[in-house]
């Protein structure tokens, strides 16, 4: 009688479930397009189109789902734990310092394959060191994280307008940026891997940091499912009494847990960084830090499902450009109303749809049962 | 035919694959305090839920006098005349009795009539049943006792004729649960129907006058309470026979092993719970400590196994001692020979969402032989889980089930399982039993006596007067953070529970 709903198989919970909200998403949205006036089919057809139809439109939306790939993981980590790390945002901006710090300084003399592992250090050490005092003021002094977090994504966009308009722009400039870096600080793409499907990748930034997200997301998996730290974070996610009776240091999972999150945060500022632009811009991070709690909450902060939840977003933010682009009446904030409904219906209402389908297994078990039990006689 | 209060005829309640009310009928006569019994997850609670509205039944239909009603809320079960008081109490802590009672049947928007009317009414129902209580006493400051008499006053306040009582006794000292009796008694004579819900066969014993037995979702059979005995009810509940009593020889009390001296404890709010307790446990003997629920014996445990700091005081294991008031770390006083099975095993001592085998290393999990350097070893987890399971007959054996979906006797055998398995000096239990079968009850007993037969040194915290006097070779007595006696295991149970109310205790700490 403790769980109210009974179980559901394996394949309906994580396949069934998340495509039922995702379809009801998807049709309250088309009756929004409708509201606007527009053909809702044409609109899924450009967003499908958009985000699939070409081998250029297929590696923008890699792009951006390698970017809420590392988000997602850095949101679903602490999630583990018990901990909402909202600070996604800022961490990823902060981890930008270490990328550009190490572009900045070999980009001209090595290769990009000895830039991108010092890289990838530096945006993790940025990321981690920002969601260090977060965790530390949690565990120590006990200032919620979530507001802590918030306030640090401020102060974060604070500090990178200083650093971009007074320390790392170059002399002589206008405009708030890094110089651009050379060869060596530019991520090489992933054409070769769109050609082996016989698509090509055109001018879309689809670069080796998507693969970097991969290995991550195995490692995330290993981290939280394999090892000892991993158990004790889901100890204290799941029952912070159990945790304190099995002898865990909550302040000890907190601070770490927080700094591995902050550190795939940080990792996320490879991607746009190296991998697109060549140089370090303002405001750079552009909303995937909260994009990333959407991921997580979509993909139940398990590598697995977020690998598709965050293709699924940047199915959206492709699409949704493609859509805005085609049908001019459609403008960017009916994307960000999609993103909204996916989110609503994924995440806060993903217990909706919950009772009645357990209810359809549950007739059926039964009926099969009878069928069982007649043929058996 | 009339005099039939409640009928329910067929009433079948499936939660997805979960049959847990099994084509059940019931007739309870008018004016009589009828038991239902059954073990945990037999069915009853999911029953009266039903006839209280809180679910609704498949299929089946609830006749009052006679009448088919649809109870689709509790506010219809009201309107039909049904109350009922909760095991949990409903009660708002910070609010008087009288706004207690008025909560949800204030009658106008202005509450100055209401509470008047509300007053008078009050004073009335006190009077017909002798259930005193100050109107404008704050809910927390009253003992348990009389938080209950609220609760029941709240149902008799709107007019019930049917009480429905889920394990009242759970909470109140011996003295108290003979005080409900009388009142429960005192309704039934006024022409009240009492429905009363318990796992505790000597309370159907002394004052039902019929009892129905449940076992897995099915109603099995209704008794005459004269014509019947325990241990024919015991069977019927379990659907084998059963041993009551658990077989204990002489206990022979080795060295000590664990020392406590002046311990006090405090909680968050700075109130005492623990004060100046000291006691001395030996191996080879079980130490009970009796008291009712919230005098202090779950922070003495917590206190002992380094969960919660003391305030001041000393623990000594095996002679070496324990920060009690400082770092005491629970894992490393496991590795050194303390074992701790929780007081709540849902929220402590396992993490009902974790598998089987994960929580069979709770707290172990620093041990050589389930990692790989910073890596589990799961196949030596799970390895180890099997075992575990078989020799404590953990049902379904399955180390990768969610532990949600074990019954509360197995997951309590989970725990026990982790906690003696490794041969500790000191085990400290709470509630052994509690929320278990009575099938699972007799093998924790049995496991608990072979412990100390090993020379394990074992203090018992029990809220079960019956369990404590069963295992224990000394029973201590808590009041008020206070060990106010201390007992053989020959201890009456009247003599038990007046140190329990904290009656004799004042008298010998005087003394």
């Amino acid at each position: 009688m403790s769980t109210p709903y009974a179980k559901l198989p394996g394949w309906a919970e994580y396949g069934l479930i998340p495509l039922v909200n995702l379809a009801v998403a998807f049709l309250v949205a088309g009756l929004v397009v409708l509201l606007v006036g527009e053909n809702p089919l044409e609109a899924a057809y450009h967003l499908i189109n958009g985000a699939f139809g070409r081998g250029e439109y297929l590696g923008f939306t890699l792009y951006y789902a390698t970017t809420f790939i590392f988000t997602g993981l850095a949101v679903a980590v602490a999630f583990h734990a018990g901990l909402f790390n909202i600070g996604g945002e800022g961490q990823a901006y902060v981890g930008g310092i270490g990328v550009a710090l190490a572009c900045l300084w070999l980009d001209q003399t090595m290769p990009w394959f000895v830039v991108f592992p010092l890289a990838i250090l530096g945006s993790a050490f940025f990321g981690a060191a920002w969601a260090f005092l977060p965790g530390w003021l949690q565990a120590k002094r006990g200032s919620h994280i979530v507001i802590t977090t918030i306030m640090f994504n401020f102060i974060a966009s604070s500090l990178m307008v200083y650093l971009l308009t007074r320390v790392l722009k170059p002399l002589g400039s206008m405009s708030p940026q890094t110089r651009t870096f050379a060869e060596g600080g530019q991520l090489p793409k992933l054409d070769w891997l769109l050609a082996i499907f016989g698509l090509d990748i055109g001018t879309a930034p689809f670069n080796v940091s998507f693969l970097l997200a991969l290995v991550a997301a195995f490692c995330v998996w290993l981290l939280i499912w394999r090892t000892k730290l991993g158990y004790e974070m889901r100890t204290m996610g799941h029952s912070p009494s159990a945790a304190r009776y099995a002898g865990m240091s909550e302040s000890r999972i907190t601070v770490i847990t927080m700094m591995i999150s902050g550190a795939l945060a940080g990792m996320m500022a490879l991607n746009p960084i190296m991998g697109e632009q060549g140089r370090m811009q303002l405001d750079f991070v552009q909303g995937a830090g909260f994009v990333g709690i959407a991921v997580a909450l979509m993909g139940r902060s398990h590598p697995a499902g977020i690998i598709p939840a965050a293709v699924l977003f940047g199915m959206l933010y492709q699409g949704g450009a493609e859509i805005s682009f085609e049908m001019p009446s459609i403008s960017r904030d009916m994307i960000v109303i999609i993103q909204g409904l996916v989110i609503l219906f994924a995440g806060a209402l993903e217990n909706m749809f919950r009772p009645a389908i357990a209810r359809l297994f549950a007739m059926q078990s039964r009926r099969s049962a009878v069928v069982a039990q007649t043929k058996g006689a | 035919m009339d005099n039939i209060a409640i009928e329910l005829r067929g009433i079948d309640k499936s939660f997805g694959p979960v049959h847990a009310n099994k084509n059940i009928n019931l007739k309870v006569r008018k004016g009589t305090i009828h038991g239902i019994i059954g073990e945990n997850g037999a069915g009853k609670s999911t029953l009266m839920s039903i006839l209280y509205g809180f679910y609704q039944a498949d299929s089946g239909e609830i006749l009052v006098d006679g009448k088919a009603v649809s109870i689709r809320d509790p506010n219809a079960a009201i309107a039909a005349g049904i109350g009922m008081v909760h095991q949990h109490f409903m009660l708002v802590e910070n609010f008087t009795v009288l706004e207690n009672i008025m909560l949800g049947a204030e009658d106008s928007q202005i509450l100055n009539k209401g509470i008047a009317k509300a007053r008078v009414e009050l004073k009335r129902l006190e009077r017909e049943y002798a259930l005193e209580v100050d109107p404008d006493a704050v809910i927390e400051e009253l003992p348990v006792g009389l938080q209950q008499r609220v609760e029941i006053l709240k149902a008799l306040y709107r007019r019930a004729d049917i009480l429905i009582l889920d394990e009242p006794t759970g909470v109140l000292t011996p003295a108290e649960a003979d005080h409900l009796f009388r009142v429960l008694e005192q309704l039934k004579s006024q022409g009240k129907t009492v429905i009363l819900i318990t796992h505790k066969l000597r309370e159907i014993m002394a004052i039902t006058d019929e009892v129905s037995v449940m076992r897995r979702g099915e109603m099995v059979a209704t008794r005459t309470t004269a014509e019947t005995s325990v241990e024919e009810l015991a069977e019927l509940m379990v659907g084998r026979r059963v041993l009551l009593r658990v077989e204990k020889g002489e206990a022979r009390p080795g060295e000590v092993k664990l020392a406590v001296e002046g311990l006090t404890v405090k909680d968050g709010r700075g109130v005492t719970m623990v004060d100046n307790v000291s006691f001395n446990l030996k191996a080879g003997e079980i130490v009970g400590i009796a008291g009712v629920a919230g005098n202090g014996q779950s922070e003495l445990l917590e206190a002992i196994s380094g969960i919660r700091r003391a305030v001041s005081g000393s623990v000594h294991l095996n002679g070496k001692p324990i920060e009690v008031t400082g770092r005491a770390d629970p894992s490393d006083l496991r590795n050194r020979g303390l074992a701790h099975v929780p007081e709540d095993r849902h929220h402590v001592g396992l993490v009902l969402k974790f598998e089987e085998c994960e929580n069979a290393i709770l707290g172990y999990h620093h041990d050589k032989r389930y990692l790989n350097g910073v890596f589990l070893n799961v196949d030596a987890i799970r390895k180890d889980a099997e075992k575990r399971i078989a020799e404590y007959d953990i049902r379904p054996p399955n180390p990768r089930l969610k532990t949600a979906n074990f019954s509360g006797g197995n997951q309590q055998k989970i725990v026990l399982a982790r906690e003696m398995e490794r041969g500790p000096d000191v085990l400290i239990i709470g509630q052994p039993t509690r929320g278990v079968d009575v099938g699972a009850i007799e093998f924790i007993h049995r496991r608990i006596i072979e412990m100390r037969d090993q020379g394990m040194a074992v203090l018992l915290v029990s809220v079960e007067l019956d369990e404590i006097r069963a295992l224990s070779d000394r029973i201590l007595v808590m009041f008020a953070g206070r060990v106010v006696g201390e007992r053989g295991p020959d201890a009456t149970e009247g003599e038990l529970g007046l140190l329990m109310a904290g009656v004799e205790g004042r008298k010998e700490a005087a003394e």
